[in-house]
């Protein structure tokens, strides 16, 4: 189902010329709310004025997490503090937290967005949904809780920690949805799986966020559970979880750029890649009051294209994204993703796709370990055989990712699983 | 005919095969044979056991990777050139010896544990032989 067809079908004239509007005004009050902004502009010589159309982004200035560190917590508001309703944290590994301060629009926006990633997923008012995000500081849960109330579902707000319980709920309330992270989710397949229930639940979709993952990875939930599984992307700088999602043909993120405009961009010389080019992605946050940004640059690495969807709506589509440049190693000079194994284990049958990575300079030499677990239906009582897997799987992540990884097979169950961001790589390298 | 062999994936973790023996102590399981093949990072533990299927099920449930092979239990009588006969059938059949090791007896006949490329073939080459096999009952209750 569409929510809202008025913006999410409008033709590209139409929306083009909305989003030049809504830009010119985002700029006149940054500029006049914001020092930040308005000192970044006189730098580049730019007034609001100049900023009539939405071509015009591209003379405006970037912003950085470091930017939003620097003006730690407040120091961005375009509103005053009274106009504030809620913030929201998220803790960097390094340094301060980046802190989001929401105006009533602002939550209303971001609520109206991810109630129309729900419906895209086909959920409804009759629907029993599980909320399977952290509940905090964090955008995932009350920003997934917000968006499925406004859509009339009824939310069970389970939060992440208490797996059983979650399975026990699953089957006694009949969830037909459930929120969380892809890894999660298959974290809950397996007890599911393990606790011989899968014939007891009634699940029938899965919005899963908030780390990156593969369309294998898909198909395996989706045969493993029954389900639809959507990818829903977000990040709290531009609102939270709902600021793309994939409708039901699966072809790339739908993007709510009628308010949070992307632009992509290369990361090394700043410059717009053309449609369907990798590079990174860039959002202007056109509606927004309280914390608004100016082409803040995420680091995610994904592609775009404004060609029509069958399903009927005229919103541009992101490519899965093809990592984060933050994960990126590079071993022995060549970029790598933690995705690409992720990926690339999920063609052989043979294994589960976790795994661990972990990166070593021996002799100045880059190494790279893969641990991957064995999956006891494949599991084989013969050397010969699980020495041809071993071999079979340095192939085919040879082949992916450009270098040859020594992989060891390790007892199934005994890799992290992780409830949050997947933590997939151990770097012992020393650069000091 | 064929015995039912519990195979383990263990990786070479202190410890680990004692995890596995504790498990099976646990479950009133008795090992009649053992053998461990062994690369650098991994083993694999092949067992001749009292309850192949409950043996199974239990490691399973503690989180190993286990599984059941069908393999051959060959009554060898002991004396010089009886395995090299033994293997003459097989070479025979053109059959190939996967692995074997020692299923022991406690008695002066010991016998071997054999897994082949065919097991039907294999039987049927061996009882043309005159090759006596244990049914699998009597090879889980040697020593009971
Ligand atoms: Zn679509």
């Amino acid at each position: 189902m569409i929510w809202n067809e008025t913006k999410e079908c409008m033709s590209r004239d139409e929306m083009k010329t909305m989003q030049g509007a809504r830009l010119n005004k985002l700029v006149d009050r940054v500029y006049h709310n914001v020092p930040f902004y308005r000192k970044k502009m006189q730098e580049l010589g730019i007034e609001p004025g100049d900023i009539t159309r939405v071509e015009d982004v591209a003379n405006l200035p970037f912003t950085t997490k470091d930017d939003l560190r620097d003006n730690y917590p407040f120091g961005l508001l375009a509103v005053p503090q009274s106009q504030i309703v809620r913030v929201h944290a998220s803790s960097g590994t390094t340094g301060k937290a980046t802190v989001v301060s929401y105006t009533r629009k602002d939550i209303d926006a971001w609520q109206e967005c991810v109630t129309r990633v729900l419906a895209q997923a086909d959920i409804g008012r009759n629907d029993i949904m599980q909320v399977g995000y952290g509940y905090g500081l964090f955008t995932g849960g009350l920003g997934l809780h917000y968006g499925a109330e406004n859509l009339g579902a009824t939310v069970v707000p389970q939060s992440t920690g208490n797996t059983k319980k979650l399975v026990d709920m699953m089957v006694d309330f009949n969830v037909t949805a459930i929120a969380c992270t892809p890894s999660y989710l298959l974290h809950i397949a397996e007890v599911i799986e393990e606790r011989g229930l899968r014939d007891q639940i009634k699940l029938k979709a899965a919005i899963c966020g908030a780390e990156p993952w593969t369309e294998e990875m898909r198909l395996q939930m989706e045969e493993k559970l029954g389900i639809h599984a959507h990818d829903i992307y977000g990040l709290s700088e531009i609102a939270g979880p709902g600021v793309a999602s994939d409708c039901q043909y699966h072809c790339g993120l739908h993007v709510y750029e009628d308010h949070y405009m992307p632009e992509i961009i290369d990361p090394k010389t700043l410059q717009p890649v053309g449609e369907e080019q990798i590079g990174e992605l860039v959002f202007t946050t056109l509606t927004k009051e309280g914390m608004p940004l100016l082409r803040y640059r995420t680091k995610d690495l994904t592609s775009i294209t404004y060609k029509p969807c069958e399903c009927g709506r005229t919103l541009p589509r992101l490519s899965r994204f093809k990592g984060r440049s933050d994960d990126m190693l590079i071993i022995r000079g060549v970029n790598v993703f933690p995705s690409q194994v992720e990926a690339a284990l999920l063609e052989v049958n043979e294994t589960t796709p976790h795994y661990m990575m972990i990166v070593d300079r021996v002799n100045n030499m880059d190494t790279l370990e893969v641990m991957v677990e064995v999956d006891e239906k494949f599991f084989s009582d013969e050397i010969r055989e699980l020495e041809k897997l071993t071999k079979k799987i340095e192939h085919v992540l040879r082949t992916a990712l450009g270098i040859g990884p020594k992989v060891k097979l390790v007892e199934p169950k005994t890799l992290e699983r992780s409830m949050g961001k997947a933590k997939h790589v151990i770097d012992n390298r020393k650069f000091d | 005919m064929f015995v039912k062999q519990l195979s383990v994936f263990i990786e070479n973790r202190k410890g680990r095969l004692e995890d596995v023996t504790n498990v099976l102590k646990d479950n009133d399981i008795n090992i009649v044979s053992i053998s461990l093949a062994d690369t650098n990072e991994y083993g694999l533990l092949r067992m001749i056991v009292s309850d192949p299927i409950r043996g199974k099920q239990a490691l399973r449930d503690q989180g190993f990777s286990a599984m059941l092979t069908d393999v051959l239990a060959v009554r060898l009588p002991n004396g010089v050139g009886k395995l090299q006969n033994l293997l003459c059938h097989f070479n025979e059949a053109e059959l190939n010896i996967e692995y074997m090791y020692i299923l022991a007896t406690g008695s002066g006949n010991d016998s071997m544990v054999i897994k082949v490329s065919d097991n039907e073939k294999a039987a049927s080459a061996l009882e043309k032989a005159g090759v006596v096999l244990f049914n699998p009952d009597e090879a889980y209750a040697i020593h009971e």
